[in-house]
């Protein structure tokens, strides 16, 4: 196994997850875009990892901390969902127009 | 290293079984009109990295892969969908009508990342020699290590960000109370 094989299905999942973030109209469905682009980054760093194959294994540690990252961040994305769904009973994003005039 | 070179090595096969139903789960987590299916094609998405993990002898940031999000983000998901009501069954309206500028974008996203790779493995970097790493496992103790020593201060720091997604979570999530709804807590 190569580098590169890792780099390249990375690229190709954060493309994905870029497609889904702008054209996703739910709520929901955009955050699941966001962990896809996540995942991404995460396979980039332990690929690198095992690249460079350092003795305290840096990479695999930063994975982790984006692993926690994301976690932290769905509950607080959900939790906004659910705010606004409750106020607006809508969780179309481009509903949300409340910030534009 | 040509292709039918690549193509000998058997990982390169487990890499192949992973990854080609890793993109088509993820092709159908941004494209799938249910909801449901969507965030259970994410576990398969999720499921496959984890496997590439143990591939490249990372166990443990695979085991934590599953634990979190196969375990508790993905059921977060499916909860967040039960509650705001998201239709369940088939949905029209889940993404935008026209798509084109948004398959544009990830096209060039793609386009730029996938040739600055391969420019990169062009040059002498090694991008193209084998993985040193892959088949010794990582000792999980390292990484112990590293927690506790050269990166203590960010492990501080996300155990802070955790605590507070927790309370502003629960502060978010909360439903406002009338006074009138307040004190009828208080006799219960």
């Amino acid at each position: 196994m190569v580098l590169t094989q890792f780099l390249v299905l990375g690229a190709i999942l954060f493309a994905l997850g870029v497609y889904g973030l702008l054209s996703r109209r739910n709520a929901v469905t955009v955050l699941l875009s966001v962990e896809l682009m996540l995942a991404a980054v995460n396979i980039n760093l332990v690929a690198f990892e095992a690249f460079w194959n350092t003795a305290a294994a840096h990479g695999q540690i930063f994975a982790i901390f984006v692993i926690t990252i994301a976690a932290a961040e769905v509950g607080i994305g959900l939790a906004i969902i659910l705010l606004v769904f409750r106020n607006r009973a809508s969780s179309n994003i481009d509903e949300l127009d409340l910030m534009r005039w | 290293m040509t292709f039918s070179d690549w193509l000998a090595e058997p990982a390169n096969w487990a890499f192949l079984a992973i990854a080609i139903p890793m993109v088509l789960a993820a092709l159908r987590v941004v494209t799938s009109r249910n909801v449901v299916h969507a965030a259970l094609f994410l576990v398969l998405t999720l499921a496959a990295s984890a496997a590439l993990f143990i591939l490249l002898s990372a166990e443990f940031v695979a085991w934590v892969l599953v634990l979190v999000y196969i375990g508790a983000v993905v059921v977060l998901f499916l909860f967040g969908i039960m509650i705001t009501r998201a239709p369940i069954g088939r949905e029209t309206n889940l993404s935008h009508t026209t798509r084109w500028p948004a398959a544009a974008a990830s096209a060039a996203v793609l386009a730029v990342t996938v040739w600055s790779v391969l420019a990169l493995s062009q040059g002498g970097d090694g991008f193209s020699d084998p993985l040193p790493a892959v088949g010794a496992a990582t000792d999980t103790a390292v990484l112990g290590e590293g927690f506790i020593t050269r990166y203590l201060i960010p492990f501080e720091a996300v155990g802070f960000v955790l605590l507070a997604a927790l309370i502003g979570g629960i502060t978010l999530a909360r439903k406002d109370l009338t006074p009138a709804e307040e004190d009828e807590g208080d006799q219960v």
